[in-house]
């Protein structure tokens, strides 16, 4: 396995208490320590966060853990934290784990593949 | 933990278990009970699949998959192994070999060549499968294990049973499981190659809130609902290596609504959330959950339900059959007994021990120096100390030294293979015997003895041994036999290899070597001498080629490797009998135990271990000795070689010399010096490239009062004292 885990800078847009965050590269046990901290931060200051995650090359439980964090911490500061552009390998997780449900973001496959 | 390590491990692992396997194959073939052969194969292609599925490496789990499902059907009985199936299953661990050398950083590269190879040898495992195709799905038809749930002791429990066909796997993580490498997600995905996951139900409520989470910690359990034809023992099996963590339960399709219930009850998950999990994945109907929660609100009153231990599978006995448990609980003691076997021994990096080594070599001649010093200021407390120190350093090197020592029983043991092998591709039928396998030397030179050897073996297996009908004309029995020996004599290691074939032919060696031009016709040689001719460059008796050996090339390449390690050659014939050769090793290459001796000003150091004695030289003697050069030992001739010409040392000897006797292998010589200087803690210096060629010098070590000292090559100059006789008899005959 690559460990190199080589995380660009996510960029961040202020849009009026919204924010749009880019996930890159691993979220997974190598990346979970800034990634928490990534994933959390828009949430202090923001009302609603996209989270987009094209860029996620690979998932594994630890990286899971967070987005569910993420969700439910967004839910108890009554914010709204929306999980966008899963890459394939996100959505290969959630499926196996049958989380799909449980975020229930709308999932549209890269490259025109079916939604 | 570093992955990289880890994978390393991993590698390192694989390696063991697949040589562990092809001693298993190679012993099903002599082996009157097999069957504990065929479980070690199955083991250790598990294990590899297991743990290949823990890196992703897709391309060893699908190939060592197929291999498995072919032993376990080996191990049912409903395949038998024979001859053909041995040897398919050494191709295919040499294949996982070769996969295995494939990995860097972690990534499989199966280059096209490895890809065919790989899909032949499972076009050849699928024969064996397609076979009982058949059988395997009647059984996923109906669930053998059914039947032993309907045991009367259900009514008496008072629960019925829960209707699913499914399995149900619940797998609670230890928090630890990330940070110890393994991702729970690939069990899960691991478990997909078993069968099928109907349901799953993730739970995530143990993640604390957001300040406290550590996101290194794992906090997720799941509930499978999962279908499958597998057994319980391979369904466990998936999760070996997490089981210490973790907590898993494994119901069995159909299990008593009671089992539910000590599963909602053992779990540290609050009921009504387990429950609903439990529905969620589709375990259990709600009704039958109603029920559940029924008969544990009856059983609440005041019963403590004891919490299974931690890593403990639970095996739910009323459920399986007997076997079943047997198996699982077999598999669970000897995945115990291996850890404990490894945890009595530790893998250190051979650069430590180095390291180690040389640091001793250096307190050696530290201590050397001290002792010498206390010794000159003849302050008797002062000498006791160093003394005592010089006692515990002795100790401390041999500690030292041992640590690096190995058995060369591993190295013999790769020659079975080699044996079966090539003696297929000659036709012939060749035994291979191994003895002195506990013979223990150092790690360097196990090391480096593999290549010479293997040429020794192939040579005795290719012309040594006759084909089946010489032998039979002959009236030898057909099978031929190759001998590996080890054994420990006077400081160094012996190391035979013997075939009871057809011996050196005395005449054809002198012939090629007189053809060749390597000795005169006139030249007299004794037996020996001729056999030894074998080991010169561009030698070859062989009458024709074959592509094992024969082309001239090798013998001499054996004997330069064996002289690299500061070893000899002997070579022990009888026509029509068979021969040996036989290699002379030092014990180890570091330091030895010296002994001093004082040529005029200089200093000389020979090994003690080829120390016989000493003796005074008599007048009587030197009167002689000036005639001839050998003395009377005990009715014995005992050649010398007077090291003070030797190495042309200046000045005249004292009025009293000295002989040291010295034995190497079979021979003996005396060495005649001025002083005997006692023993002494050699560290031994190599030469430089310049002093290559020097003769009758072995190295260098470093005294206690900062001199250099040459240590002596004992068999150079056993040699040169009996050829140096043999010419001065011939001169005056």
């Amino acid at each position: 396995m690559d460990t190199r885990h080589r995380l660009k800078e996510y960029e961040m847009v202020n849009e009026n208490a919204s924010c749009h965050l880019r996930l890159e590269g691993e979220l997974t046990i190598y990346t979970a320590m800034d990634m928490k901290q990534r994933l959390l931060e828009p949430l202090s200051t923001c009302r609603q966060v996209d989270v987009d995650l094209s860029q996620v090359s690979e998932l594994d439980s630890a990286g899971l853990q967070l987005m569910i964090l993420a969700k439910r911490e967004a839910t108890r500061l009554g914010k709204d934290i929306r999980f966008v552009a899963h890459s394939p390998s996100v959505v290969d997780v959630l499926e196996l784990c049958g989380m799909m449900s449980y975020f229930g973001d709308p999932v549209v496959m890269a490259k025109g593949d079916k939604q | 933990m570093n992955l990289d390590d880890a994978l390393q491990t991993f590698v390192v692992e694989s390696h063991e278990l697949l040589q562990a396997m092809e001693e298993a194959l190679l012993d099903i073939e002599h082996s009157a009970d097999p069957v504990e052969s065929i479980n070690a194969i199955f083991r250790a292609a598990h294990t590899i699949k297991g743990s290949a599925g823990l890196f992703g490496l897709d391309g060893i789990v699908a190939f060592t998959h197929v291999m498995e499902s072919v032993l376990d059907k080996v191990r049912d009985g409903k395949v038998s192994i024979d001859d053909d199936m041995v040897a398919l299953l050494l191709s295919c661990g040499d294949h996982i070999k070769a996969l295995l050398g494939g990995l860097s950083g972690g990534q499989e590269h199966i280059d096209p060549d490895m890809a065919s190879i790989g899909a032949a040898l499972i076009e050849r495992l699928s024969v064996y499968l397609g076979e009982t195709a058949g059988k395997t799905v009647v059984t996923a038809g109906h669930h053998p294990k059914v039947e032993s749930a309907a045991e009367p002791k259900v009514e008496s429990m008072g629960g019925g049973f829960v209707e699913t066909d499914n399995w149900h796997i619940s797998l609670h993580f230890g928090i630890d499981v990330l940070r110890n490498g393994m991702d729970p997600l690939s069990f899960i995905r691991y478990l997909c190659t078993l069968g099928e996951i109907v349901g799953i139900s993730t739970s995530f409520e143990a993640i604390p809130p957001a300040a406290e989470m550590d996101p290194e910690s794992c906090y997720l359990k799941f509930e499978i609902n999962f279908f499958s034809d597998a057994d319980k023992a391979t369904i466990e099996g998936a999760f070996e290596f997490v089981q210490d963590d973790c907590i898993i339960h494994i119901l069995p399709p159909r299990s008593r609504i009671d089992d539910y219930l000590h599963l909602i009850q053992e779990l540290p998950v609050e009921d009504m959330r387990l429950g609903e999990m439990l529905v969620r994945c589709g375990t259990l109907t709600q009704r039958e959950l109603e029920q559940i929660l029924v008969i544990q609100g009856a059983n609440a009153s005041g019963q403590v339900q004891q919490q299974s231990p931690i890593g403990e599978i639970v095996v739910e006995a009323g459920i399986v059959h007997a076997p079943v448990v047997e198996a699982a609980l077999e598999k669970q003691k000897s995945v115990k007994d291996v850890k404990a076997q490894e945890s009595r021994l530790i893998r250190v990096d051979s650069e430590k021990l180095d390291n180690l080594i040389n640091l001793v070599g250096e307190l050696v001649i530290a201590g050397a120096s001290a002792s010498l010093l206390s010794h000159r200021s003849a302050d008797v407390q002062l000498q006791e100390a160093t003394s005592n120190i010089s006692r515990l350093v002795e100790e401390i090197r041999d500690g030292a030294l041992q640590l690096r020592m190995v058995q060369i029983g591993e190295t013999f043991k790769r020659f079975n293979r080699v044996v079966r092998d090539v003696s297929r591709e000659l036709g012939k039928d060749i035994e291979l015997q191994i003895s002195g396998a506990e013979t223990e030397l150092d790690k360097t030179v196990v090391d480096k003895i593999g290549d010479p050897l293997m040429h020794l073996v192939r040579n005795a297996m290719d012309h040594g041994i006759e084909s089946t009908e010489l032998r039979q004309s002959r009236g030898k029995p057909v099978k031929g036999t190759l001998r590996l020996n080890a054994y420990h004599d006077s400081g160094s290691i012996v190391i035979e290899v013997s075939d009871d074939g057809g011996g050196l032919s005395r005449e054809r060696i002198l012939k090629k070597a007189i053809d060749k031009g390597l000795v005169s016709p006139t030249q007299s040689l004794s037996d020996q001498e001729i056999y030894m001719l074998i080991f010169e460059a561009g030698f070859s008796t062989a009458d024709k080629v074959s592509n094992l050996s024969g082309r001239g090339v090798g013998m001499d390449v054996v004997r330069r490797n064996i002289e690299a390690l500061r070893g000899t050659c002997e070579l022990e014939s009888q026509e029509g009998q068979g021969s040996t050769v036989r290699i002379r090793l030092p014990l180890t290459l570091a330091i030895i135990d010296g002994f001093q001796i004082g040529v005029g000003s200089a200093t000389y150091v020979v090994p003690l271990d080829m120390v016989k004695e000493c003796l005074e030289m008599s007048g009587e003697d030197r009167q002689k000795s000036r005639e001839h050069n050998y003395l009377n030992l005990r009715g014995e001739v005992l050649p010398f070689v007077r090291l003070r010409e030797h190495f042309r040392e200046k000045g005249q000897a004292g009025p009293r010399e000295n002989v040291v006797v010295v034995q190497y292998g079979s021979q003996k010589a005396g060495l005649v010096v001025d002083e005997l200087m006692g023993e002494f803690q050699a560290v031994i210096k190599p030469l430089g490239a310049l002093f290559g060629n020097l003769k009758g010098i072995s190295g260098s070590t470093i005294l206690g009062t900062g001199e250099v000292a040459l240590i002596l090559d004992v068999p150079s100059l056993i040699q040169q004292a009996a050829s140096s006789e043999s010419k001065m008899a011939l001169v005056q005959a």
